[in-house]
Order: C-alpha cells, then sequence, then structure tokens
C-alpha cells in the first residue's frame, strides 16, 4: 500500500523525515548524529573488493540481508586487465558464497546508477548507501542515498547500520520551463556553476519547481546523480505522477510498498536558490572543474578529438534518443564513442535502430561499462587531446592523460559537437 | 622532524591524488607508488615517513574512492591539514584511522618545508621552523576514537569484544 504521511508538529525536509524514519526516532534536526537502518546496498568491482577484504581480515562473516545488497560490476567489466580481473574474481567469488540474490553479473551488469533504478531496486523513502560517490542519484526518487567508502561500505554490509550525520537542506527552486535544446544536464551545470564543486558541502540538495514536471525520471537522475559534483552528500526530488509512472514500469507487478515523504510547508532550509529555466543555454563545464561552466554560445568553436555520450550521468535511452535524432544521416569528424549504461538500454538502442544510426555515424557502440568516464578503458584519451563528454566530472586526469581535457556537456551538445569535430550549440542540429 | 608540504589550492581532488587508472588495485604499496601523481609527479620523491600534506578549501573532492586515503597512508604520510574538506574524502580519512586537520588559512600559515609538530588531542600545531604554536579545532573524541583503534572496523570489533 501506498502510504502517506502527513506533516508532523515539527516541520521538518524530506531528507529529515526519510533519515528520522531510519533511525526510528520521531523527528531529527541538522546536525543530529543518528544511526539509521540501511534499505539498500549498492556494491560494485572497485571499492567492494576491498569492503570484501576488510571484513574477512576482521572475522566478521555476516551479510545483513542478501536480499538488499545489489551487486553489479561496472567501473572495469568486462575485464579490462589482469588486476581488474583479479577484483572482478573477488566480487564474483564473495557473491555466490554469500548467495546475493541480485547479482547482475557480465552480459546482465551495467552501470550501477542506472541498474539499481531500471531493475526496481529503489523506492521511494528508501536510505541506500553505495561504494560510489554518485550513489545520490537515487535522490531523484524522493528516497535518501549516498556515497561511502569501503570502511563505510563493509560497516554496512555486515550490520545494516550505519550513522550519520542529518545534513542542512539547501532548496532548489527550478522556475520556469526548459526552452527548446536545453536539457537537465544544463540546469544542473547551471547549478554547480552558481554555488561551485563546494557549494553543498555536507548539504543535502532539494529539487522543486515547475521545470521538473516536465522532466523524465531519467533526467532528473541526471539532475541527483551531479549533487555530489557541488559537494552534496545527497540529491532529492519530490515524489509525483511522473515517479508513480517509472516505478509502476519498473518495480515488479503491483509492488507499491513503499512511503512517500514530503517536505513541510515550514521545513528549514538553509539557503534557497531560484534558478529561471526559461533563460538557460546549452552549458559546456571547460576544465578542470565542473563548476566552470559557459553558455555554449560564448565558447562554440573549439576543436574536440573525441565526444563520449554515456555513464551515469547520462547514458540512459532518453540520451542515446537526443543523440541519435541529430546524428542521423550525418557522420562524425572527431572519434565519437557511445556507451549504453545497461544491457537494457543496449538492447533497446538495437531494436529502435539507434545502433545503427550510431553505426552509419561511423561511432563506436560500446557494451556497458563505466569505461572511459573514470578514465578505465574504451576511450582514454593522449597528451593534449580534448573531449567533449556527457560523463560528470573534468578534473585534472580524470578520463586518461593528465595534460587531456573533458569538456561536460549534455547529450545533445556531445552528439552535435561529434557531428563538426568542434564544440557547436545543438539548437540548429535538432 | 616532519616537514609540511604545501599546495596552496582549492579542490585537490581524488583523482589528483590517486589517478583511476591505478584503481586496478587496492594494495596500498602499490598505490603508494602513484600518491598525488597528477598534482606533484615528484612527489614520493620529497616526502619522508610522518610529513603532512597542506592545501586549501575542499580538499579530497569528488570520488569516494578509499583508494585516495590507503595512497596517503601507504606513502606513510602522517595527517593533511587543510582549510576543508570533501565529505566523503573525510570520512573515509576517520574510518581508516588517518588524522586530518581542518585549519584556516592552512596554505597560508604554513610555508612548505615548514618542520612541525601536531599534538591531536590538545589540537596544537607546533611550527619549529617559524618558532609559533597554532591552535586547531581537534576531532571530537569518538573520531579520535576511531583513529587510535586504527580504524572503524578495529574500533567496532574492540567494542563489540
Amino acid at each position: 500500500m501506498v502510504k502517506k504521511v502527513k506533516g508532523k508538529i515539527m516541520q521538518m525536509t524530506i531528507t529529515e523525515k526519510i533519515l528520522a524514519r531510519a533511525a526510528g526516532l520521531s523527528s531529527v534536526k541538522p546536525g543530529q548524529l543518528i544511526n539509521a537502518k540501511l534499505d539498500r546496498i549498492m556494491c560494485h568491482d572497485v571499492t567492494t573488493p576491498p569492503a570484501i577484504s576488510m571484513l574477512k581480515a576482521k572475522d566478521i562473516d555476516t551479510v545483513f540481508d542478501t536480499d538488499k545488497i545489489i551487486v553489479t560490476p561496472d567501473h572495469f567489466q568486462p575485464a579490462k586487465d589482469i588486476q581488474s580481473a583479479q577484483l572482478l574474481k573477488r566480487l564474483d567469488t564473495w557473491a555466490k558464497e554469500k548467495c546475493i540474490k541480485n547479482y547482475y553479473k557480465v552480459g546482465k551488469a551495467g552501470v550501477c546508477h542506472a541498474i539499481l533504478p531500471e531493475q526496481g531496486h529503489i523506492k521511494p523513502g528508501h536510505v541506500t548507501i553505495g561504494g560510489d560517490s554518485h550513489t545520490c542519484t537515487y535522490g531523484a526518487f524522493a528516497a535518501f542515498s549516498t556515497g561511502v567508502g569501503s570502511t563505510d561500505l563493509a560497516a554496512g554490509i555486515a550490520t545494516g547500520e550505519l550513522w550519520f550525520r542529518v545534513p542542512e537542506s539547501i532548496k532548489f527552486v527550478l522556475n520556469g520551463k526548459l526552452p527548446f535544446g536545453v536539457y537537465s544536464k544544463d540546469v544542473i551545470l547551471e547549478v554547480i556553476r552558481i554555488i561551485g564543486t563546494d557549494g553543498a558541502l555536507y548539504k543535502a540538495m532539494e529539487f522543486v519547481g515547475p521545470a521538473l514536471k516536465e522532466m523524465t525520471m531519467e533526467a532528473r537522475m541526471t539532475i541527483t546523480n551531479m549533487a555530489i559534483e557541488a559537494g552534496g552528500k545527497s540529491g532529492i526530488i519530490g515524489f509525483d505522477e511522473i515517479t508513480k509512472k517509472y516505478l509502476d514500469e519498473h518495480l515488479k507487478a503491483g509492488d507499491t510498498d513503499y512511503t512517500i515523504y514530503e517536505s513541510d510547508a515550514g521545513a528549514k532550509y538553509c539557503q534557497t536558490i531560484e534558478i529561471d529555466c526559461s533563460k538557460l543555454e546549452p552549458m559546456v563545464a571547460f576544465p578542470h572543474l565542473p563548476s566552470n561552466g559557459k553558455k555554449i554560445t560564448e565558447c562554440a568553436g573549439l576543436a574536440m578529438d573525441q565526444a563520449y555520450i554515456g555513464s551515469c550521468t547520462n547514458g540512459r535511452i532518453e540520451d542515446f534518443r537526443i543523440a541519435a535524432k541529430i546524428m542521423k544521416g550525418k557522420k562524425v569528424k572527431c572519434r565519437t564513442i557511445v556507451v549504453p549504461a545497461t544491457p537494457v538500454i543496449w538492447k533497446q538502442c538495437i531494436d529502435e535502430g539507434i545502433a545503427e544510426i550510431f553505426y552509419n555515424a561511423e561511432c563506436v557502440f560500446s557494451a556497458p561499462t563505466c569505461g572511459a568516464c573514470l578514465g578505465g578503458f574504451m576511450g582514454i584519451l593522449a597528451e593534449g587531446e580534448r573531449c567533449v563528454s556527457t560523463t560528470n566530472r573534468n578534473f585534472v586526469g580524470r578520463m586518461g592523460h593528465p595534460k587531456s581535457e573533458v569538456y561536460l556537456a549534455s547529450p545533445a551538445t556531445a552528439a552535435a559537437s561529434a557531428i563538426e569535430g568542434k564544440l557547436v550549440d545543438p539548437r540548429n542540429y535538432l | 622532524m616532519p616537514k609540511a608540504h604545501v599546495y596552496k589550492r582549492d579542490h585537490i581532488n581524488t583523482d589528483e591524488i590517486i589517478p583511476a587508472r591505478y584503481l586496478n588495485t587496492d594494495d596500498a604499496v602499490v598505490l603508494a607508488k602513484h600518491c598525488m601523481e597528477d598534482i606533484d609527479e615528484g612527489f614520493m620523491k620529497k616526502i619522508s615517513a610522518g610529513d603532512i600534506i597542506v592545501a586549501g578549501d575542499d580538499f579530497g573532492c569528488g570520488s569516494s574512492r578509499e583508494h585516495a586515503v590507503w595512497s596517503i597512508q601507504g606513502a606513510k604520510i602522517g595527517a593533511v591539514i587543510a582549510q576543508s574538506y570533501a565529505r566523503i574524502f573525510y570520512r573515509n580519512c576517520i574510518n581508516c584511522g588517518f588524522y586530518v586537520i581542518e585549519l584556516p588559512n592552512a596554505p597560508q600559515v604554513i610555508n612548505d618545508g615548514d618542520e612541525i609538530e601536531i599534538d591531536y588531542k590538545a589540537g596544537e600545531i607546533n611550527n619549529k621552523t617559524q618558532k609559533k604554536k597554532i591552535s586547531f579545532e581537534p576531532l571530537p573524541d569518538f573520531a579520535l576514537e576511531i583513529i587510535n583503534d586504527g580504524g572503524l572496523l578495529e574500533h567496532i570489533k574492540k567494542k563489540v569484544k
């Protein structure tokens, strides 16, 4: 049954309500340290093997719940070299030994933050941790989720609990309607440009406003995914009909066993930032910080060596539909790598004829992986090379050589730039 | 005597501390070889055991990779003193039993090469070179306990026993 929790006497944000519930308390306030029960734990091939080793070294053999731990190798899968093969083997051995129910083996595996929502593991009201900084993605589902390191992950796996400091919340009011050719990626790059990469340090970023009403869950996940790039502990978006429709399609048939939390009218925010989305333009974040956003009209023309379309930020079907629309009947002028985030998305690309458009445009069409987003493989940059990328970070050396450069943009901007071999305004190609 | 290695920069991120091209291992000894490689190629050659990294705001931003802390620990760095830290990195440090100190204007008040001693419990940095003592807000007792126990898991184990 869908339950709705009405405001109690103490006015709380959605984040505070979810954390209070998980801590078994009637209310919490920012700054309070709580011990929260975890609803889901996300595990991948880079940070989980060390967590497993730590637990072994301490003779801790327990796994708190084999149904609530979701395992999907993604960073270096299929194994990119011998050492990553060893990591994947350690993860595989453990997942089998512990009888982890939701273990996505290579072939079913994909980028974790795309797999978990797609396969129906995320529900409103949940508290989820993951051994990956972009775990904040799941906040798009009116849930609390945050990234942790291997030690916290190990503690979570063993006990199903973790301590948190209740974060203050910043409210981002996304007013207006997104103009033609401007996407949720442009919105979050603008947010990060305004507040900086530590502008939301330790805070929950709560997104509200009419612009969200025209965004799909895929588009919303792009926004919460990048909360960490502003230093945020979490990003969160309230529940509505769009959330419900996605859940109806992705949870097991008839599963409405979740609780919807909403921020109270009198909830306290440490800051409120209003953005008029109708005035936004396509954005490009220049090296070497995600906060170095520029309007495309101020930076068009810069030559690119590579375009990369994929990742937990923009590797979902909607992203490839947009890119394919731009690339249809054209050929790319710089090498272009297209990486669907999950096998389901990969198949959708084939079924919808999108993969053929990429083939005809002379793109590489890869199997699901985090790949080159973090400089793993499948598109590493050489010295001095520039890449326009739909990913989330453009730090020094992020996608390869320390002297390479990453320019963050929407799938539309990346696709249009691929066609021209330089940064261009996607609105002229849609 | 531990020396300070000062980086007058904000947002030193986990990709610079330990690039992802080395994340195919979790061996701290191997990771240490590449510690700070993309921000300072000669880093490992100039440091000695116990030395201190000093930096500006938002140290450790980016990925949740604890490998960043392990590489610094593997390099036998004694502590990091920064103006502020990214959240996950800060938590990872305490969980790994590694000292992190928040100090306003850290890269301005400490010079590269300064010899320093730190009293973590009292919250005092003794800068022997500048003949100056600077106070800082010490970590809360529970965090110091975790660090003294050698990290969160050892701490939990001790408590359970």
